[in-house]
């Protein structure tokens, strides 16, 4: 699924987004330190797409959704969606706002309701929104299990007379229900086997091609990034390294901590092995990041400069942007 | 762990602030009015006024209250208005016999629950833990009033095993300490059992085994120290529960303890008596969960009590 | 029966059935491999697939109830593992034959010192004192790689991160030099570029010491880097026995083809995915048959009727399905011959 350049329209802007937890300690409890979880980030959404965040635990993608979503409130920033800037919104904005911004979460067993029938979940869903009237709800929660490969009976059964696969599926469904313009999938496919992982993003491809979406895929998994995204972010430690079209990220890799995620991935296939950079140590704490470049501690390319200034977000190549001493 | 017990500690000056206030006003709203009491029958308006103005009931409250506080911080509690003795010596000759008492309950009532509770959880669903289980039924629904007069008329009365009433020696202990510990008991064993029943199907216990370990080993190295966190809870808990039942169990046993210390100088009105010896429970109390609150953080360091 | 062979772990028709109020489950139904002194072998399946309880099956931690071996052999150095009292058992366990699980976060004691926990075994195996075990403790986590390991060997669980987790619990199940190391999905839980330093970890520890490591795993790319040889399980049974070169290269079972085919590439784009049709039978409820046949693009009529052997095919390669049998084209002569059950 490709952009155009004269298609390309922001749907959602990020701009200079912290979100920093505060940690308590002393005597009374006082706020000592904080996890910069995200640190200062800035990205855009264009309109149709689909981008990916991809990196490892501690990075911050998941941050990332969840303040995009106001699920946390984030330290600072601007989020403009829109034309309206989602952090000065009232919470009564803002629930108006989520009829356009849907979520699919990671487990499918924890996000559905395990008392609610699979009619009162995709119900509910429409009756906050009311993007329907309620006479015709039975018809439209029909037709969205259609979409997402269900059968009608379904409707009656609760969440867990089904497989993970199939509950992921009614989690998308209840996020298309209020038909949003975009979808933040937060590890969406993380739990589900190969197989049905395979089956789920098909739909959600095909989905996107029939409703015209727009979607943040959240995920540790490259071979799925590399599937369904049309550019790609990588995060460390709370920073952007690196962004851009799938293409360019999966072929000329710049970062050295983007080559070395790449490089580490097993491949079942002799053709497309990479020569492994192993990096050596644990990902440093997000409470007491390293100073300059967060991630010299493990670089193997680490210079003098690396150690004392962060490297700003470059454009290094068309559509590709790296934070990189060493390649800028 | 200090700066934890440092912050607990300056946690309870409110606590205990609070409850010397809740104390007070109580006594206050209760009916009956002391100076009455005291002046005696037919006693004159005006006697009973001088009787007040010695006493300083006519002090505005907000002045009562922070006169007691003031004295009670250097353990002047005030005196006996029953028979003028000063109120912490009453309390002090008492609270010993009632700290026996309670100890010896947490006693049976953490040993007991303990063994009931892992004998259950290993034998899941047999004989023994079914039947173990319908006795810790039995014991949260007694009444323990009821329960401890029947242990003396079982036990004492006809079987001569354990004496009547009193407190003094180790078989004056027994029956008492029973009677106040069955309901905790019951408590721990319940709790014990669901605890030990989930660390045992935890993934450290599978690799415990892995290991080639003897299960009893298993189970008492790799797994009770896990399950008895939640218990310490309970048992934490159940001292508050304790103290309260004290007041049945004194008065069923006639010992001489604190519980009925306090009952009867609520009975009689005796308000410097009321206030010295809750207040004096209440710091008590206060103290074991704060004692309760760092053995569990001991145990189990991940957890964050802030 | 002592058998004398090269290999140090056979495995003869292993069954392992769950008895529930659901019905009866057959977890593991009758799989047989074997296992070669210093060889890597991967056992790949989906979820439900029974390789998670093969693995539990071999050094009988199977909880019983509502599980039990129900029938075949295990045998270890050629001995039968299933005839074994409780007592040899556990000498064997942590000590010939040890394992790693998947949950680093939850598979270590967090009551007590990672230190305690490694020195412990080697107390239970090696008759050694408190002092000599601690060193040796602390000896295993600096050849996992732990830095300052006499500080570490004294810290909790929870302090240290997950990948140093799966450090101490391969430090825990080397210590005693065992010759067979079963590992349950190691590297599942961690990420990626720490997956690629356990694995590495594993393969030089292996090569060390010589111990021979059954590799359990979803991960096929997982499976192609560290692997000798190669079992595909579904729904309880091998579907496909091979070296794990031939199994990328030319995969047999039309099982094994979807699931490489399923899985997105990182070379090239692909406009769709190719899935498997369908989904995993339930345990209680198996198809009559072949279990992959309600799924399979190529199933014929003897496939629904009669459950496929697992048949070598060539040397090194073995293979459950008709299709790979010679009477494949010549179907209805093998109804007349076989005979419907």
């Amino acid at each position: 699924m490709s952009i155009t350049v004269e298609e390309k329209k922001v749907l959602l802007s990020v701009n200079q987004l912290k979100q920093y937890f505060p940690i308590k300690g002393g005597i009374f409890g006082r706020t000592v330190n904080h996890v910069k979880a995200v640190d200062d980030i800035s990205f855009d959404i264009y309109q149709g797409e689909t981008l990916s965040i991809v990196g490892e635990s501690g990075c911050g993608k998941s941050t990332t959704g969840r303040a995009i979503l106001r699920l946390d409130e984030p330290t600072s920033g601007t989020i403009q969606f829109q034309e309206k800037d989602l952090l000065s919104l009232s919470k009564k904005e803002m629930r108006k706002v989520r009829k356009d911004l849907q979520v699919i979460f990671q487990d499918p067993f924890a996000s559905l309701n395990p008392r609610q029938t699979v009619e009162q979940i995709l119900n509910e869903a429409l009756a906050i929104q009311n993007v329907v009237p309620k006479e015709n709800r039975k018809h439209r929660i029909e037709e969205l299990l259609g979409h997402v490969g269900l059968r009608p009976e379904s409707m009656e059964r609760y969440p867990h007379e089904f497989s993970g696969g199939q509950r992921q599926r009614i989690g998308i469904a209840r996020a298309l229900a209020v038909e949003p313009k975009l979808i933040i999938c937060d590890e969406a496919v993380s739990a589900l086997d190969v197989s049905i992982q395979a089956q789920v993003l098909n739909l959600l491809k095909s989905l996107q091609r029939q409703f015209n979406l727009t979607f943040l895929f959240i995920s540790h998994d490259l071979g799925v990034v590399r599937h369904i995204s049309d550019r790609v972010m990588v995060m460390y430690l709370g920073k952007v390294v690196e962004i851009a079209d799938k293409k360019s990220i999966f072929e000329q890799p710049q970062h050295p901590y983007t080559r070395a995620l790449l490089s580490a991935i097993p491949v079942p296939n002799p053709v497309q092995k990479r020569e492994r950079i192993i990096l050596t140590g644990d990902v440093p704490s997000p409470i007491d990041p390293p100073g300059g470049c967060r991630f010299h501690t493990r670089c193997p390319f680490a210079i003098d400069i690396c150690k004392s200034q962060a490297p700003e977000l470059k454009i290094s190549a068309q559509n590709h942007q790296v934070a990189c001493h060493i390649v800028s | 762990m200090l700066l934890f017990i440092i912050r607990r500690i300056l946690q309870t000056i409110p606590v205990l602030l609070g409850v010397s206030l809740v104390v007070f006003l109580i006594m206050q709203m209760v009916p009956g009015d002391p100076a009455t009491l005291l002046a005696g029958e037919g006693a004159t308006k005006q006697t009973i006024e001088m009787v007040r103005h010695e006493l300083g009931l006519d002090r505005p409250i907000i002045y009562q209250y922070f006169d007691y506080v003031f004295h009670a911080i250097q353990g002047d509690f005030g005196e006996s208005l029953r028979n003028n003795r000063p109120v912490l010596d009453e309390i002090m000759i008492r609270l010993p016999i009632t700290l026996q008492l309670a100890l010896a309950s947490i006693l049976i009532t953490v040993v007991l629950g303990m063994i009931a509770g892992i004998i259950s959880a290993t034998k899941q669903y047999s004989m023994a833990d079914i039947s173990i289980m319908i006795i810790a039924l039995l014991g949260i629904s007694l009444p323990s009033f009821w329960f401890g007069l029947m242990l003396i008329y079982f036990f004492s009365v006809n079987l001569h095993i354990f004496p009547v009433a009193g407190w003094g020696t180790i078989q004056h202990m027994i029956l008492p300490a029973i009677t106040l510990g069955a309901g905790g008991a019951a408590i721990v064993a319940r709790m014990t059992r669901s605890s030990m029943l989930e660390v045992v199907r935890q993934d450290y216990i599978r690799t415990a085994r892995a290991k080639g370990l003897k299960e009893h080993i298993i189970i008492y190295k790799h797994g009770l120290k896990n399950a008895l966190i939640p218990v310490i809870t309970v048992v934490g808990l159940q001292f508050g529960a304790l103290l309260g039942g004290t007041v049945l169990t004194e008065s069923v046993f006639a010992i001489n303890g604190l519980g009925r210390l306090i009952v009867d100088a609520i009975r009689t009105r005796d308000l410097p008596m009321v206030q010295g010896g809750v207040l004096i429970a209440s710091v008590i109390f206060v103290f074991m969960n704060l004692a309760v609150d760092v053995l569990y953080r001991y145990f189990n360091k991940r957890i964050d009590l802030n | 029966m002592k058998q004398v062979n090269e290999n140090i772990l056979e495995v003869k028709d292993l069954e392992t059935y769950f008895f529930t109020d659901e019905g009866t489950s057959k977890a593991v139904n009758k799989v047989s491999f074997s296992l070669k002194k210093g060889e890597t072998l991967g056992i790949v399946g989906e979820s439900g697939s029974g390789k998670s309880i093969t693995s539990l099956s071999l050094l009988r931690l199977i909880p019983s109830p509502p599980g039990k071996i129900v029938g075949g052999n295990i045998y270890f150095k050629g001995e039968d593992l299933l005839s074994k009292t409780d007592k040899q058992m556990r000498s064997i366990r942590g000590n010939e034959i040890s394992m790693i699980f998947q949950e680093p976060m939850t598979s270590l004691n967090p009551v007590y010192s990672v230190g305690e926990q490694i020195a412990e075994v080697i107390r239970l195996h090696q008759n050694l004192g408190k002092k000599e075990a601690w060193q040796k403790a602390i000896d295993m986590l600096k050849l996992v790689g732990i830095p300052s390991p006499e500080k570490r060997a004294k810290q909790e669980p929870h302090e240290l991160s997950g990948g140093m987790r799966q450090r101490v619990m391969i430090a825990m199940a080397l210590a005693c030099h065992p010759e067979v190391l079963i590992a349950d999905e190691p590297t599942t839980a961690l990420d990626v570029t720490i997956q690629a330093q356990i694995l590495e970890l594993i393969k030089n520890l292996q090569k060390e010491f010589g111990t021979a490591v059954i590799l359990i795993t979803h991960d096929l790319g997982v499976v192609y880097e560290s692997c000798d040889r190669v079992a595909v399980m579904y729904a309880g049974k091998i579907v496909e026995y091979t070296t794990a070169k031939e199994l990328f290269e030319n995969p047999k079972h039309p099982y094994t083809i979807g699931l490489l085919n399923s899985l997105p590439r990182l070379d090239m784009d692909q406009e769709e995915l190719t899935t498997i049709p369908g989904t995993v039978p339930s345990p209680y409820n198996m198809p009559k048959g072949c279990s992959f046949a309600p799924r399979c693009a190529f199933a014929k009529k003897i496939c629904e009727e009669i459950v496929p052997d697992l048949q070598h095919i060539d040397q090194s390669t073995q293979v459950s399905c008709w299709k790979h049998t010679v009477q494949w084209d010549r179907e209805f002569v093998l109804h007349e011959k076989v005979g419907v059950e």
